[in-house]
């Protein structure tokens, strides 16, 4: 049948309701009027405005219909090309975001001691906002530390949201960090933080390398998220490839809905990922199943290393340098062997006992399928079915793609952990290969753009670091240390000026150093993360927090910690479409749980509820996980009160200038200069500002005008940069975030607006859906689908490949290289490409190629070790747990659980049905969708409790306890580790005191998690818990 | 007539995700209800008034001891012999001109002789509006040439939407795929015409026995089928009169039903 894609169907003789008739007509009876108003379609005549879901990151571009300015319906955009139309459940509910009688409308305020809210103007609230800000951060600011000009302040903390737009992430960042801000954070820290650092390292960024839809090229499909659960729509591209023949082998501790589909489920213990990749990777090696080509030409496996550097399997389990008393490496060994001219020593032949191939084969060697067995406890039958199946999927004609989420990310080796499946994936020769990749599936609509932006402690928009104090004193000492001596990295010095020129203007000029000095310096680089916040708040660091549209009080690790952290603020903003159990948190049994109260009177933090506006009412872009920006439009005003977090921004920020106007002090500069000019209209109350001009000013535009060498103006004044090439080091250009740089190229083209049909014939990814960053590229590192000549490694796998007629890379994606770089050019010694030659595929790492040695803060190549809580020692070596990962010293608000009492493995996880909980809990169809709070358990630990399907359970950890429904099911099993029975349970935890109906409401799963961080990013440990399970409400 | 219509829910695509639940919800908008506890993710044990497509899911386990999941949504079977049309004795519930089954809300007189009649327990009682609903087909949005709002939102294609005899034909081939790849256990439920009820125009391919979804295995209606059910319904809509309509509805307050 021919369904176009817009899906109307043409139904002959019976195209409209009246001529639908006929037929009934012919009976004798005519109906008509019934049957008109039963089938008149409501959006006929309605106004369809192109919108995005907010939840989570598959980006499903939606078509919003209005009729006489109210929402009637929210449906997916068929023109979509990687959602075709669909929605998952929370997508099809987005209706309830906008149509809620929930929704908070007027701003509200409590009263310190109160125990009650009151309606306050909106003018009223924001004044007394922008004075509580300037007090607390005129209190606490450090302008100088060490004779070191610090510029920070302390006393504030910012907490934004991956749920939240990119130009409102950018304005967080730019305001945030211009008072002065160094606790500032979003939702992606405590999610998805682990990525950056693992695909950075080991292929050069930090994001997805792939497109969703090229999933319909792999042969085998190895999702170790609960993908079809937790990315629905993007799941199609699964389904579709199972259609064509591909192999999909589920890894999860639980059986899923995802495993339903698969054709083999691998369960595995929480926590043990590295050595089932390790196992993975050992198989590959000792059995020959690598990509040996691949690995030759596109990784440093040829690469040898520092002969005093050695792995823990000789070291018993620590690599070289390990100073305990410091809980730190000394890197010194970790590196490269130079030759005379400073280049890196190879063997091509991998035969070298100190060449990175051989020290990986060494180092997985004890990772062996009996390991697994013992470890994981994926008994080793299962384990070789699997391997083999997987590592199948490599060579000219095959690639296989692995999907992860929160399973690895939120570990206290996240970083290690992901890093072992990006490294299994170039063992594979599986990275910029069409139905290769590593598909880092995000949670939240925008966790890769809110990165983008820089709403994390540790960097500024576009990924250059937040300078550190001791390290970073001066402009040069932060170019010096933070600049890469060779690959697309060098280009830093031009993407840094041109931020600083974006934020402060005019006042930022060659002689101040580009007003580096604005911009605060972190006194430690072990300070700042979202778990810092929080310990920071319980001990009265920090006094004024402002979090918008984040739910700490519920999403946070430790949250009770979290929620007596709060009770000691000066003051609290929170801006929300609902009222969150964080803006609640004073409420008599909100603070410690239902069991225990606490009288307002004693919290004496002043609150302040502002109404938020959701994505469909507001305008601005968000980009998915594979780094799409789509752009959504404002379909109708939000009501009341509400507006969108980017008027709260804007006007916080006119305030807070008109505050310190007159203002002779040096510290006040960074927000006087602040470049903050939006164009909202002088009548508008709500002062939105216009997000063209914010995407304008990230996408970057000529300070002035820009001339060639003949004279001739390439760039006039004002003009928008056509791309992040065009970045200037003298201050002419300005550009907020240089990944960005392209997506608004012409006075009035905004490229994350487009929705075209593709152009191309074959163009399966649409280059004209969006705008991906960088450069429209879909594909990253895409140089690799093509052999080291240039070929296409065969033609069923082909993407891009040399044209030497045309002398440039061509195929079906812009090249993420050099365009016109040959691919037996040797390394150039200039340029933006400096140091990079025809065969570094790989522009971003400085040798250009995949790193198998990759150094991180514990290790250069990922070695297990056993979460904080066990059931189990290390069985690989006599450490058993990442010596160098932070545990918080909070006392008994971080007591961790032994295994004879807390014998059973938690992991908690999220269901398709709800989402963060200031969201889902609040839409009544999605709160339909569970009876209630609920724990999944074994029949076996079930027989051995008493307990039955339905009962009433206690789950306990040395922080909390919470009760809720058991769930018996055989999709949960026991683990056999060590020759030990183990059982494992797992709990969403979307749960909270608030919500729409009883179903909604329940207790607080993350009260049960430890405060531990991975020694990267600090990304909690909140997978692999042990836990005890009692029958009843005990 | 008009080419019949008819829906395909392949459940070897489906993924339980339950966006035909709330996309049919939100399209037609329903009322979001109180949740059951049922034991596992279903939300509640059979069709409502307001649940129209309904995902079920079973657990079992295969013959290796794997655990299996099955995923169905489930919905109104728009039957070719449909009892509750038969057993209509306002001619509420007549059959549109596509070949599906809707119930006209003003006719309606609440009398429940559908909800008995439905061998799918399809049809329920709303004691909110007093009368009987069910699924639509998406009368409004079909009736312009548009997807139900199920098919259209499904992730993955596991339903589809289309004219009956492409979608029998693709079925047809879509369960040899499946036999040829091993999967010998799947069948389709509902797409011959000339099997119970003269087919179903929303059919099914399922992975086990029908009863094993809590289909029956071979529906039969209550009521012995005389005359061709349009006919019956007319006729019937005349003999009850339009008194009788609204004798038999119950009107309850303060649940507006969703019809609004």
């Amino acid at each position: 049948m021919a369904v176009s894609r817009r899906d109307f169907l043409k139904v002959s003789g019976a195209t409209t309701a009246g001529a639908a008739l006929g037929g009934l007509a012919g009976l004798g009876f005519d109906l008509r009027p019934v049957h008109a108003a039963a089938t008149s379609l409501r959006i006929k005549n309605a106004k369809a405005v192109p919108g995005v879901c907010p939840y989570c990151a598959v980006g499903c571009a939606q078509l919003i219909y209005v009729a006489n300015n109210k929402i009637i319906d929210i449906e997916g955009d068929p023109d979509c090309p990687h959602t075709e139309g669909a929605l998952c459940p929370k997508g099809s509910s987005t209706f309830q975001l906008s149509i809620n009688e929930t929704r908070i409308t007027k701003p509200m305020y409590r009263a310190p001691g109160s125990d009650k809210w009151e309606e306050k103007p909106l003018d009223w609230m924001m004044d007394r906002i922008a004075h509580l800000a300037k007090k607390t951060r005129d209190k606490s600011f450090v302008e100088q530390e060490n004779g070191i000009t610090v510029n920070r302040c302390d006393g504030l903390a910012v907490m934004g949201s991956s749920v939240l737009d990119n130009e409102e992430n950018y304005l967080i960042a730019k305001l945030a960090r211009s008072m002065g801000v160094v606790y500032l954070e979003n939702s992606a820290r405590i999610c998805h933080s682990t990525t950056v650092p693992a695909l950075g390292t080991t292929f050069g960024r930090g994001a997805m390398t792939t497109n969703l839809i090229d999933v319909i090229n792999s042969d085998v499909i190895m999702p170790t998220s609960n993908w079809a659960e937790c990315h629905p729509v993007s799941y199609k591209w699964v389904m579709e490839a199972k259609g064509r023949g591909a192999k999909i082998i589920h890894v999860d501790p639980r059986f899923t809905r995802t495993s339903a589909t698969a054709d083999i489920w691998a369960p595995i213990r929480s926590g043990t990922n590295i050595v089932y990749f390790g196992g993975l990777i050992n198989y590959a090696i000792q059995r020959r199943k690598y990509f040996h080509d691949y690995v030759v030409a596109f990784t440093n496996a040829s690469f040898l290393i520092d002969s005093n550097f050695k792995t823990p399997t000789d070291l018993g389990g620590l690599f070289t340098g390990y100073e305990p008393a410091k809980r730190n490496y000394d890197k010194a060994s970790w590196r490269y062997q130079l030759d005379a001219d400073g280049n890196v020593k190879r063997d091509p032949t991998l035969k070298d006992p100190s060449c990175v191939f051989q020290l990986l084969k060494r180092h997985y060697s004890r990772y062996t399928p009996e390991m697994v067995e013992r470890v994981c406890g994926l008994p080793k039958a299962k384990f070789l079915q699997v391997a083999d199946m997987y590592c199948s999927a490599s060579g000219p004609d095959k690639t296989g793609t692995i999907s992860y989420a929160l399973q690895l990310n939120q570990s206290s080796n996240g970083v290690q952990q992901i890093r072992s499946l990006c490294m299994l994936q170039l063992v594979l020769g599986n990275i910029g290969r069409p139905g290769g990749g590593v598909v880092a599936l995000r949670g939240h609509s925008n966790v890769q753009g809110a990165t983008d932006m820089g709403t994390l402690y540790h960097m500024l928009p576009g990924y250059p670091g937040m300078p550190i104090r001791d390290a970073h004193p001066t402009f040069k000492d932060f170019i010096d240390k933070e600049t890469p001596k060779s690959g697309y990295w060098t280009t830093k010095t031009a993407h840094v000026i041109s931020q600083l020129k974006a934020w402060y203007g005019d006042a930022a000029t060659k002689e101040n150093d580009w007003a580096y000095d604005y911009i605060p310096k972190r006194a430690s680089a072990d300070d700042y993360s979202h778990q810092h916040m929080l310990v920071a708040m319980l001990k009265g660091k920090v006094k004024g927090f402002i979090c918008i549209g984040q739910n700490p009080a519920v999403d946070s690790p430790n949250s009770h910690m979290g929620r007596l952290g709060f009770a000691k603020l000066d003051w609290m903003v929170v801006q929300d479409l609902f009222v969150t159990e964080t803006a609640e948190f004073w409420k008599e049994k909100a603070v410690h749980g239902k069991d225990q109260s606490v009288d307002p009177k004693t919290i004496q933090t002043e609150v302040f509820l502002l109404p938020g506006a959701p994505a469909a009412e507001k305008d601005g872009s968000i980009t998915n996980t594979m780094r799409l920006l789509q752009w959504h439009s404002k379909a109708v005003e939000p009501p009341g009160d509400a507006r969108s977090d980017a008027a709260f921004l804007y006007d916080l920020g006119l305030r807070l200038k008109k505050l310190y106007a007159g203002s002779k002090a040096k510290k006040d500069r960074p927000i006087l200069d602040l470049v903050w000019n939006y164009l909202h209209d002088p009548k508008d109350r709500k002062v939105e500002p216009k997000m063209e001009l914010v995407l304008k000013e990230v996408n970057g535009y000529a300070t002035q005008d820009i001339v060639d060498k003949d004279g001739k103006v390439v760039l006039k004044k004002g003009q928008p940069v056509p791309g992040f090439a065009a970045l200037k080091v003298d201050g002419s250009t300005a550009c907020g975030n240089w990944i960005y740089s392209g997506v608004y190229p012409e006075e009035g083209k905004n490229l994350a607006a487009r929705r075209e049909k593709a152009t191309t014939p074959g163009d399966y990814m649409n280059h004209n859906w969006g705008f991906a960053w960088p450069a429209n590229r879909r594909i990253l590192y895409n140089r690799a689908s093509a052999d080291a000549s240039g070929k296409p490694w065969s033609e069923k796998k082909k993407l891009i490949w040399w044209d030497q007629d045309q002398k440039k890379w061509v195929g079906g994606d812009v090249p993420d290289f050099k365009a016109d770089l040959p691919p037996d050019a040797p390394k150039l010694k200039e340029g933006p490409f400096k140091g990079l030659g025809g065969q570094d595929a790989f522009i971003m790492r400085p040798d250009g190629k995949g790193a198998l040695f990759g150094p991180l803060a514990d290790g250069p190549f990922p070695e297990h070790y056993e979460p904080f809580e066990s059931p189990t020692h290390n069985l690989l070596s006599k450490v058993n747990t990442n010596p160098v990962a932070k545990v918080w010293d909070i006392g008994d608000l971080n007591k961790l659980g032994k295994p004879d009492q807390y014998p059973i493995v938690l992991t908690t996880y999220r269901l398709t049905e709800h989402h963060a909980a200031g969201m889902s809990r609040h839409v009544p169809w999605l709160s339909a969708m569970f009876e209630g709070h609920f724990a999944e358990i074994s029949h076996e630990l079930a027989e051995e409790r008493g307990i039955k399907n339905g009962d009433m359970i206690t789950v306990s950890t040395p922080r909390g306890k919470i009760h809720l429904r058991a769930m018996v099911t055989g999709r949960f099993r026991p683990f056999i580790i060590n020759g030990k029975r183990v059982h494992h349970i797992g709990i969403p935890w979307h749960w909270g005191w608030l919500g729409v109906m009883p179903s909604a409401i329940g207790d607080v799963t993350n009260d049960l998690v430890a405060s531990i961080g991975d020694p990267t990013t600090y990304i909690q440990e909140s997978k692999a818990l042990l836990c005890d399970v009692k029958k009843g409400e005990v | 007539m008009a080419r019949t219509l008819a829906m395909f829910t392949d459940t070897s695509l489906c993924i339980g995700c339950r966006a035909c639940e709330v996309a049919c919800k939100q399209w037609n908008q329903l009322e979001a209800e109180t949740p059951h506890w049922t034991g596992s993710y279903q939300t509640s044990p059979h069709f409502t008034d307001k649940t129209w497509r309904h995902v079920k899911f079973i657990e079992k386990k295969d013959e290796r001891n794997e655990p299996k999941w099955l995923l169905m949504s489930d919905v109104c079977k728009h039957c070719n012999q449909a009892g509750c049309l038969e057993a209509c004795p306002t001619g509420a519930i007549y059959r549109t001109p596509f070949g599906t089954v809707d119930i006209s809300q003003d006719i309606c007189n609440g009398c429940r002789y559908c909800v008995s009649a439905c061998p799918f327990g399809v049809v329920a009682f709303n004691h909110g509006t007093g009368r009987v609903n069910k699924c639509t087909f998406c009368v409004d949005r079909t009736s312009e040439g548009m997807k139900t709002a199920c098919a259209k939102t499904c992730p993955t294609d596991s339903i589809e939407f289309g004219y009956r005899d492409e979608l029998a034909a693709k079925a047809k081939k879509r369960l040899a795929e499946l036999h040829a790849k091993g999967v010998k256990e799947a069948i389709l439920y509902g797409e011959d015409e000339n099997g119970p009820l003269g087919g179903l125009n929303a059919f099914f391919l399922l992975l086990d026995k029908p009863e094993v979804y809590g289909l029956p295995a071979e529906p039969t209606l209550p009521q012995k089928p005389i005359v061709k059910d349009a006919g019956l319904s007319a006729g019937a809509a005349i003999l009850v009169g339009l008194g009788a309509i609204v004798a038999f509805r119950e009107r309850g307050g303060g649940d507006r039903g969703g019809e609004e």
